[in-house]
């Protein structure tokens, strides 16, 4: 009965995004009142609709109620009830219905906490949300319900796959649509922008919030993949241009790039075209990973739904969105009036820098993730889809990238002198440069890019502060000023210096990891020692564990660093009898410049295991790089001007609202 | 002139859409391919260290085999590889590999963390004869008769699926 309640509210779900997204449409063009005051109400009603549908069908999931196909196909009476919640967007259909209460609740948000908005715009951007919640529910319950029943209903079900059953991909998927969705906003603002014919600082600053929140789950939701394939798939890397991964790494790209160019259309009122096109792509990139992920175009081992009807939906769908806000961009976008003017060295001019270099970036990495079907369009040249590609075109790309990022916060608006920038970042590159010579005591001096590379993150993360101590005008005035100067700066200039210090320390792990991975695999007999970089590992016994639903093999390794016993570890090997499938659990003892990651392996039959053993050199510092990046993306949004909301419009001459 | 640029993006759009739709036709697991029912192209590649023997076009052809294409930066292929281990060791199919695009040291160590299921490997460093054989991207997987003749071919991973219908293949052209 709940599911079929569940199911029920999804299709009414559908008639009142029919409905929000164009009776309040309709009525903004005609200046109805009552229409435009639909919207809300519609999307609160459509949010609370989904959250239901939600809610019922977690029931299902929750009491392994079997006679639901969903859940006969993806859960298990014997998993933990962690996994048997989480498992409601672990398969193709719960994942989609979570994409779509995303969508619905940043609807129902931008209703309830749109109340300074203009009610012409809020009816169109609220219209917009409504028009992508149709297509999506639309391709729910024609393709992919998740409500259908199974009769005669198994005893048991098929269980979840055992990869996915962990705690840091629990909360993967939510995170990422959290930020994929959340470029939704982005979105309809800018096609209601469009519409209405204006663009200005007003607009700007009420759409940055919202890319902000967005920006800051998908950071988040990127990582905690990341760091679940690190720890979970056994084989120790941490980023493997996989096109799933491409698919969250583009959006966020563009997004990156559309928060900065949105502070320019805010203080400057220029690159107003561009910023809406950056917010049509984002949007469009984040429909695109859910289409490659979702039909099958590209195989990957990400992915658990391959059906090419699906794909045929979602194609359509995308031609629609993304081809109808491309062609009213071409239409509109030329009357938007260009904003103010500026030298190419200003503050403008290095956003515009990197803006270039985001979307350079994200484009390459739509080719190489696009390469099957792309073939050979790049100068007849054959290029592989993996690492080698992404090495040789995106590196390259973010070198710049990284060094604009610590001068261009030092650049004055408009016009700004560059040597006097660098003059003040002198800390910085010294830092950078004594950074590379420590690495390069460290490492033997090899290989020589890597070096480059933690130079580079030293100066990023330096560079910041010296951002900050600028702004506070460190020790040119007395300390207890500065101190005070400090207490006042905007949150968002400090969640902006904060975010740049997380994306040095993020460089710095990618580098490192990258570039002084060390690997051991040995036949250890129990009671045996293997040594790896002045770490002596010992197998001390293996043994059998039950768990909920699963069985292991469970090894104890004694980690020592010579006579001193660092840690006690229990690398795992499990098998999942319902789904047959073994997985690695390999055990990690962070030192926090060092990863000691053990794997414990087959056994050989006659009382020894293959052990893999990888020392990866700063690792952590990707993640805890990751959260300092999305903390000081949640500080800049805790700001106070965002949270007020933008001054008054000012007011158009009449009739060019319509223009 | 001015207006002409913004009509840009909406034509980049439309040509991807294009390339997407031509993509959804093609089933990404059967790839059509000029190859089939021809002879393997003329190769002959060095070997992988001491991993195992090197592989030419003299070495297909009387037994029929699998052959696949791998690299250790390729993350299907970590995920096909258990099946190849269990065709290799269970079913005793021959399985030559062409590792495209590898570090020869990277490729070693991707052997000897999951097991090497081939027979002979050839050395494609430049994937000049990955060109030869028509392959998309990697891994892909051919299956070549008695007479050396390419009869079948799968783009991507293998997956527990894929299993039964290949070795019923293999069975099939071993009695022809």
């Amino acid at each position: 009965m709940i599911v079929e309640l569940g199911h029920f509210a999804l299709a009414l779900a559908l008639l009142v995004a029919l409905a929000q997204g164009t009776l309040p449409l309709w009525g903004a063009g005609r200046g109805d009142r009552r229409l435009m005051g639909l919207a809300a109400p519609a999307a609160v009603a459509q949010g609370a609709l989904v959250l239901a549908a939600f809610a019922a069908l977690t029931y299902a999931f929750v009491v392994s109620d079997f006679s639901v196909a969903l859940v006969a196909n993806n859960s298990h009476s014997a998993k933990p009830m962690l996994y048997k919640v989480t498992g409601v967007w672990g398969n193709h259909e719960g994942s989609m219905l979570l994409w779509v209460l995303i969508l619905a609740v940043f609807g129902a948000a931008v209703a309830l906490f749109g109340g300074n908005l203009p009610p012409r715009l809020k009816a169109r951007v609220l219209a917009i949300q409504g028009l992508v919640g149709v297509g999506f529910l639309l391709f729910l319950l024609a393709t992919s319900n998740p409500f259908l029943r199974l009769d005669p209903a198994p005893a048991d079900g098929r269980d979840l796959n055992p990869l996915l059953q962990d705690p840091g991909l629990a909360f993967h998927p939510p995170m990422l649509y959290l930020g994929y969705v959340g470029s939704s906003v982005a979105f309809s603002f800018a096609v209601a922008a469009l519409i209405e014919g204006r663009v200005d600082a007003a607009w700007a600053r009420w759409v940055r919030p919202w890319t902000l929140a967005a920006w800051c789950t998908l950071t988040m939701g990127i990582a905690l993949g990341s760091w679940w394939a690190y720890y979970e798939l056994g084989w120790g890397g941490w980023w493997f241009w996989d096109p799933v991964e491409n698919a969250s790494f583009m959006p966020w790209l563009v997004i990156t790039a559309l928060l900065h160019s949105a502070i320019v259309v805010e203080k400057r009122d220029a690159l107003k075209g561009w910023t809406i096109l950056l917010a049509i792509i984002a949007f469009s990139l984040s429909l695109l990973g859910t289409f490659l992920v979702r039909s099958g175009v590209l195989t990957s081992v990400h992915a658990f739904a391959v059906d090419p009807e699906r794909g045929v939906f979602i194609l359509a769908l995308l031609i629609v969105v993304i081809g109808g806000s491309l062609l009213l961009y071409a239409v509109r976008a030329p009357a938007l009036a260009p904003g103010g003017l500026f030298a190419p060295v200003s503050r403008e001019g290095a956003l515009v820098l990197n803006n270039l270099l985001l979307s350079t970036a994200a484009a390459t990495v739509l080719v190489g993730t696009l390469y099957p079907l792309v073939l050979e369009a790049v100068n007849g040249a054959k290029v592989s889809v993996g690492a080698p590609y992404f090495e040789a075109t995106f590196v390259p790309l973010m070198v710049p990238l990284v060094v604009a990022m610590a001068v261009g916060p030092l650049l004055a608006w408009k016009r700004a002198d560059l040597s006097g920038a660098m003059g003040r970042l002198w800390i910085a590159a010294a830092a950078g440069i004594l950074a590379a010579l420590v690495a390069a005591w460290l490492s033997g001096g090899r290989p020589v890019l890597a070096l480059l590379g933690i130079a580079l993150a030293a100066w990023l993360v330096i560079g910041a502060a010296v951002d900050v101590a600028e702004r506070v005008r460190l020790f040119r005035i007395p300390a207890g000023a500065s101190l005070s100067r400090a207490r006042h700066l905007p949150r968002s200039a400090w969640g902006a210096a904060i975010a740049h210090a997380g994306t040095g320390i993020l460089v710095a792990g990618a580098v490192a990891a990258s570039a002084w991975k060390a690997e051991l695999v040995e036949v250890v007999p129990v009671g045996g020692e293997v040594r790896l970089g002045g770490y002596t590992y010992r197998l001390e016994r293996v043994d059998s564990v039950p768990g909920p639903n699963w069985r292991a093999e469970q090894a104890t390794v004694t980690i020592r660093s010579g006579e001193r016993t660092v840690a006690t570890v229990h690398p795992e090997k499990r098998f999942y009898p319902v789904q047959a499938m073994p997985t690695t659990e390999a055990a990690i003892h962070t030192l926090w410049v060092l990863d000691l990651y053990v794997v414990l392996g087959d056994p050989d039959g006659k009382g020894a295991w293959t052990m893999r053993i990888y020392h990866e050199p700063l690792v952590p510092w990707l993640w805890i790089g990751a959260a300092i990046m999305a903390a000081g993306g949640l500080l800049s949004l805790s700001d106070r001007r965002l949270r007020v909301g933008a001054p008054a419009r000012r007011r158009l001459p009449a009739g060019a609202a319509r223009a | 002139m001015r207006r002409l640029v913004y009509i840009v993006p909406a034509v980049v759009f439309a040509l991807i859409a294009a390339w997407l739709l031509a993509g959804l036709g093609l089933d990404p697991k059967a790839l059509p391919s000029a190859m089939i029912d021809k002879p393997a192209p003329d190769f002959a590649l060095p070997a992988l260290g001491d991993v195992a023997p090197p592989l030419a076009t003299a070495d297909l052809g009387g037994e029929v085999a699998l052959v696949n294409v791998f690299a250790s930066w390729c993350v299907p292929c970590r995920a096909e590889h258990p099946l190849l281990m269990r065709l290799a060791g269970e079913k005793g199919v021959p399985i030559y590999g062409i590792n495209q695009k590898d570090k020869p040291a990277d490729a070693t160590r991707f052997l000897a963390q999951l097991g090497n299921p081939y027979r002979r490997i050839g050395v494609d460093a430049n994937g000049r004869v990955s060109i030869e054989w028509g392959v998309y991207g990697v891994p892909e997987t051919f299956v070549v008769d008695r007479a050396g003749r390419i009869r079948y071919r799968h783009v991507g991973a293998l997956g527990p699926q894929d299993f039964e219908p290949l070795l019923a293949m293999i069975e099939r052209l071993r009695r022809s």
